[in-house]
């Protein structure tokens, strides 16, 4: 399955989603992407302003343009999504949009997505393990319900 | 009086309440708070998924929420500051949920500190048509012989309607409203061998109304909003269901969401020149082609251009610098009307779900060069349909053989 990872940078879930047997949707393909197609010139991340159109399917042109770029980057990782784990209070080291209001609108857009997702708080120490099992047990139920979705549409 | 919904942030801080609260009673609109209980903010803020750093915006939720159990409320205007990022988002949430759950009509407006008047005005007034006048508002045939007239800021339209058909019209630009309107009727009852005794009934709109509907002794007066929705339904028989209208004018244009051929979420442009007839007119000067063959220049481009800016000045600006830089004319056309699409898309269309079929009314539908570029950016087929450029006088005729 296409698990979607929040905070969509952060290499940790990312190793843990493809530890799980599924495929990491995460910002640094996207960002990948951009900065190595020769067409566009616009360094450091190569958001143009076709990336700030494309958030305006999400969001108003009122907002400031830095959320709608970071927006931009995210709708199509949000629109691959077929599941999403999302570790909220996490220290910027962990994976970071940088941006409060855009942290909170795009969790809010994965929750309204209906996908299957898992919550789970940043808490540290001994916490941390306690998330990781959390993770990977949400993970494994996936395989478990996707090898069940395969075989009711084979039966 | 008609009770509408403020569902608001910010606006007793930006010191322009007393200016909404000025306009709603000259409107007939008595705005009000949706009584609500601090103990519903967190219900409120979970139904909606969302909960906002800041309590007004949570607040402003809670009485969304609350506002749906007051029968006695017939109308919402949602505002919240200019370039509030979380704001925003709020005001946009709370449109799609409300919309989601009541047919009553919605607007919403940005606060900044010195609001133009005649916009707020305009929704207001537009808004209390939509809720005083619904019942003239749901007639979908014209009977008898009526004359609709459309005095716009760039061009005064009139169609004389017969037992549910067009038998006249006349347009011409607006330089003096009464001279023009006198000359459109002229003309519209020509078309329609019809002496102006035989008239009916005479429904007037548009930017001129209120000198024009007192000049013609009109026996119908109503906005634009609500007449251009109807002409849109009539025009293209569509009185059944959703329906976006894009009405792109001379000097302004509107989105509006309809259902039943009915307006109820509307948006209004009318800030930049850039988005409207009057950017092509001038590109069309400059390209030395009549407007009314813009359109099919356009649809011959085969490279793509952009101009660099969507301002009337500096969008012409760089019309000309393109031009002289040895693109060709039809590329140059071509971009001309992507510039006038994509601003509305940005400014308009965006805000809102677009609900198909998507009708583009007003003049500028006759630029099919506009319409291949909405339907390149939106996906899908845009229907602009017989005498497209009529809809708000059609929209008039109609109503006004209800009256």
């Amino acid at each position: 399955m296409k698990v979607l990872v929040y905070p969509p940078n952060s290499l940790i879930l990312t190793d843990l989603v493809e530890r799980g047997g599924h495929e990491a949707v995460a910002l640094m393909r996207e960002i990948g992407e951009h900065v190595r197609d020769a067409e566009i010139d616009a360094p450091p991340l190569n958001v143009t302003e076709e990336d700030l159109k494309r958030a305006l399917r999400y969001v108003s042109v009122e907002e400031p343009a830095g959320l709608k770029g970071r927006i931009g980057l995210l709708v199509p990782l949000l629109e691959e999504a077929e599941a999403s784990v999302i570790l909220s209070d996490a220290p910027p080291t962990f994976g970071c949009m940088g941006c409060a209001v855009a942290d909170e609108f795009f969790k809010f857009l994965i929750r309204k997505k209906g996908i299957p997702t898992l919550e789970v708080k940043y808490e540290g120490g001994d916490k941390l393990e306690e998330a990781v099992e959390a993770i990977m047990a949400f993970l494994a139920r996936l395989s478990q319900e996707g090898k069940a979705t395969k075989s009711e549409k084979k039966g | 009086m008609t009770r509408v919904a403020q569902i608001s942030c910010g606006t007793e801080y930006s010191g322009i309440q007393w200016l909404f609260n000025d306009i709603a009673e000259k409107v007939g609109i008595d705005l009000v708070y949706p009584e609500m209980e601090l103990s519903q903010v967190d219900a409120a803020c979970k139904g909606l998924g969302f909960t906002a750093e800041s309590p007004s915006l949570n607040m402003m939720m809670a009485r969304a929420v609350s506002m749906l159990e007051d029968p006695t409320i017939k109308g919402a205007l949602l505002l919240t500051c200019f370039k509030c990022a979380e704001g925003t988002i709020v005001k946009d949430l709370v449109r799609r949920y409300l919309h989601e759950r009541t047919d009553i009509p919605i607007i919403s407006y940005s606060n900044v500190e010195k609001p133009k008047e005649i916009e707020i005005y305009a929704r207001l007034e537009a808004l209390a048509t939509l809720i005083t006048r619904k019942s003239l508002l749901m007639r979908e045939k014209q009977e008898g012989i009526t004359m609709g007239i459309d005095s716009g800021s760039s061009t005064t339209k009139a169609v004389v309607m017969k037992d549910d058909e067009i038998v006249g019209a006349g347009w011409q630009p607006t330089t003096d409203p009464r001279k023009s309107v006198d000359e459109v009727m002229e003309t519209a009852l020509k078309g329609a061998g019809l002496k102006r005794s035989d008239i009916e009934a005479i429904g007037v709109t548009g930017h001129g109304r209120e000198l024009v509907g007192e000049h013609v002794k009109a026996d119908l007066n109503l906005e634009e909003v609500s007449v251009i929705a109807k002409g849109a339904a009539l025009l293209t028989k569509l009185h059944k269901g959703d329906a976006t209208v894009i009405d792109i004018g001379g000097m302004n244009n509107k989105l509006i969401l309809s259902r039943d051929g009915i307006a109820n979420i509307f948006n209004l442009g009318g800030i930049c020149g850039g988005s409207s007839g009057r950017f092509l007119e001038v590109a069309s000067h400059r390209l030395d082609v009549d407007i009314s063959e813009l359109g099919q220049l356009a649809l011959k481009s085969k490279e793509k251009h952009d101009l660099q800016s969507y301002c009337m000045v500096f969008g012409i600006q760089s019309l000309v610098v393109t031009l002289a830089s040895g693109v060709k004319r039809e590329d140059v056309a071509a971009a001309a009307c992507r510039s006038v699409a994509n601003q509305v898309y940005e400014n308009q269309i965006q805000e809102m779900e677009v609900r198909p079929p998507i009708i583009f009314v007003g003049g500028v539908s006759l630029v099919e060069g506009v319409k291949k570029e909405f339907e390149k950016m939106l996906g899908v087929d845009i229907i602009v349909p017989p005498n497209s450029q009529y809809a708000g006088a059609v929209g008039i005729a109609t109503l006004v053989s209800g009256v």
